[in-house]
């Protein structure tokens, strides 16, 4: 399969690479995915005193597309409140990497993580 | 082997196909250009010529398996060949009975032949090997009919390597007087093959596998007893009635060649074999939470297929860009579902989509085996750093219990 040079970019360099303790209050985590199904995505956000993610890290099981779908969005996610998070839209990020129709669903799946990761924080802030 | 030219990966996937030997590639040139006669005329010397050949070339097949040159009938692969075997013997027998019997993960070429049967009306019977991929005898035994009128099983299995007990499986099936074919096309210079001892009675045979050319190969059909076989291409009546068309003279001149090769040199290029074999699996199972598939032990030198767990298929193919491989995952091949031979043996779709096969051969290194070792842990070590699943094992998280969001 040929894949698009932000893809391998993304691929042979992945930015954010990591994990915050999942228990600190302004840390909200979303996991996505299934082993079975050959994707896995892990997702964090670290919220600063502001309401601003200040900080994104991921961790992915899945293909070449699937991991620059997840770095790609961990240096969207920074500087942006909870609810322009949650405005990024797979079709972006399909565009931004040129995924191929059948890599579609990498994208989908970085956009639940993202929904994922944001719920998380939110339920924590109540 | 690496081709410095085009910097081409090294080349571990001699399973898929091998290199033409440059000393068979020298013996097919003149029979393209000068002794380019039909070896069915039989009126002049360019056709004698193109004759003797072909049948030095035939003897050298059964000599290798010892058989009689009499009982090898040229066709353009072990696909053909397979289902030359299959389609024919079921059809000129199915007196006896409409029931096949064959392994799950036997080649397509072979599950194939054998659906076009059922949708002719046969009944057939995929047998599910055990977990390291071999076949058991008494299950076997209680899956024979009294109308089963073909078994086919092959030797050596492509993608794992595992070498099948075509001894007693044979003889089970000249209990019962039951047809047994064997695809052979992975063994040939592989294992020692005596079709003068082992009860089979049609084998299939590939030359590309064993360094000769591809577009050719054979199937041995047994005189003594004599098997009969409907043919499946019609036309001049070549080969005894049994395969038209006229033959590829230089292509069976080159599996001669080849054939003569694997008989003089297989012992000793199988200890070398078996030597790179054991210093790739010893620095491969050096990386943690890794899989071997297939029996070790009953398994040609040539081939090592590990999963590596937590690590995804395409990446990981990804990753190792280095080295020619096979992979089990459905993104290297056509097909959506990951490989039907490792889920056949009951491994997880994830270690399936992350298995790997290696297949070694005659001009692998040593140095070769070294880069593999030292590019595989540098990569699955990067990959798992990437991995939430390595993350979550390292944890002590026992994957199997967490409730994922399947999509």
């Amino acid at each position: 399969m040929a894949y698009s040079d932000k893809v391998l970019d993304h691929y042979e360099n992945p930015r954010n690479v990591g994990s915050f303790n999942k228990d600190d209050s302004n840390v909200g985590t979303g996991m996505v995915g299934a082993p079975a199904c050959g994707d896995v995505m892990k997702l964090q956000i670290k919220m600063g005193d502001n309401g601003i993610i200040e900080d994104a890290k991921f961790k992915t099981y899945g293909c070449g597309s699937a991991i620059a779908s997840s770095s790609l969005v961990t240096e969207w996610l920074k500087g942006k409140s909870l609810d322009q998070a949650s405005e990024i839209k797979n079709s972006a990020i399909a565009e931004e990497l040129a995924l191929p129709p059948v890599k579609i669903h990498c994208s989908v799946l970085a956009e639940d993580a993202i929904k994922a990761a944001v719920e998380d924080l939110k339920s924590k802030q109540k | 082997m690496k081709n410095k030219l085009y910097d081409m990966p090294i080349y571990m996937d001699y399973s898929a196909t091998t290199p033409v030997d440059p000393r068979v590639a020298e013996k097919m040139i003149p029979f393209i250009t000068e002794d380019f006669g039909n070896p069915a005329s039989r009126s002049h010397p360019y056709g004698w010529t193109a004759e003797k050949a072909v049948e030095n070339a035939r003897k050298e097949i059964a000599l290798l398996v010892n058989a009689d040159p009499r009982e090898i009938v040229w066709t353009s692969g072990a696909t053909e060949s397979n289902n030359l075997a299959i389609k024919g013997a079921s059809n000129f027998y199915s007196k006896k009975g409409k029931h096949i019997i064959t392994l799950a993960t036997e080649h397509k070429a072979v599950i194939d032949a054998v659906r076009e049967c059922e949708r002719l009306g046969y009944e057939a019977s995929y047998m599910e090997p055990e977990p390291n991929g071999l076949l058991d005898i008494e299950k076997f035994k209680s899956t024979i009919r009294s109308d089963t009128v073909l078994v086919s099983v092959m030797l050596v299995n492509n993608e794992i390597g595992v070498i099948q007990d075509i001894e007693t499986i044979g003889n089970i099936c000249r209990e019962n007087n039951i047809i047994f074919h064997v695809d052979a096309a992975q063994a040939t210079g592989k294992v020692k093959i005596d079709l003068e001892k082992l009860p089979v009675d049609l084998m299939s045979f590939s030359a590309h596998k064993t360094y000769g050319p591809k577009g050719v190969g054979a199937l041995y059909v047994r005189r003594k007893p004599r098997i009969r076989i409907e043919p499946q291409m019609h036309g001049g009546g070549h080969e005894r009635g049994m395969r038209s068309g006229t033959l590829a003279t230089h292509q069976i001149v080159g599996m001669g060649e080849a054939f003569r090769i694997a008989r003089e040199e297989m012992e000793e290029e199988n200890k070398r074999i078996k030597n790179l074999q054991l210093k790739l699996l010893k620095g491969l199972t050096e990386i943690e939470e890794t899989y071997v598939n297939g029996d070790l032990d009953k398994r040609v030198p040539h081939n090592l297929n590990i999963s590596f767990n937590y690590v995804e298929g395409e990446s990981l193919i990804m990753a190792i860009k280095g080295i020619a491989v096979s992979s089990g995952s459905a993104c290297t091949s056509a097909s959506l579902e990951p490989s039907y031979v490792l889920r056949a043996l009951g491994r997880s779709d994830e270690l399936a989509h992350s298995s790997i096969r290696f297949s070694i051969g005659r001009f692998t290194t040593d140095s070769d085996v070294e880069y593999t070792i030292a590019l595989l842990k540098e990569k699955i070590d990067k990959l798992r750093e990437l991995s939430p699943l390595w993350e979550m094992f390292k944890e002590g998280v026992d994957l199997e219990k967490v409730e994922w969001a399947e999509h």
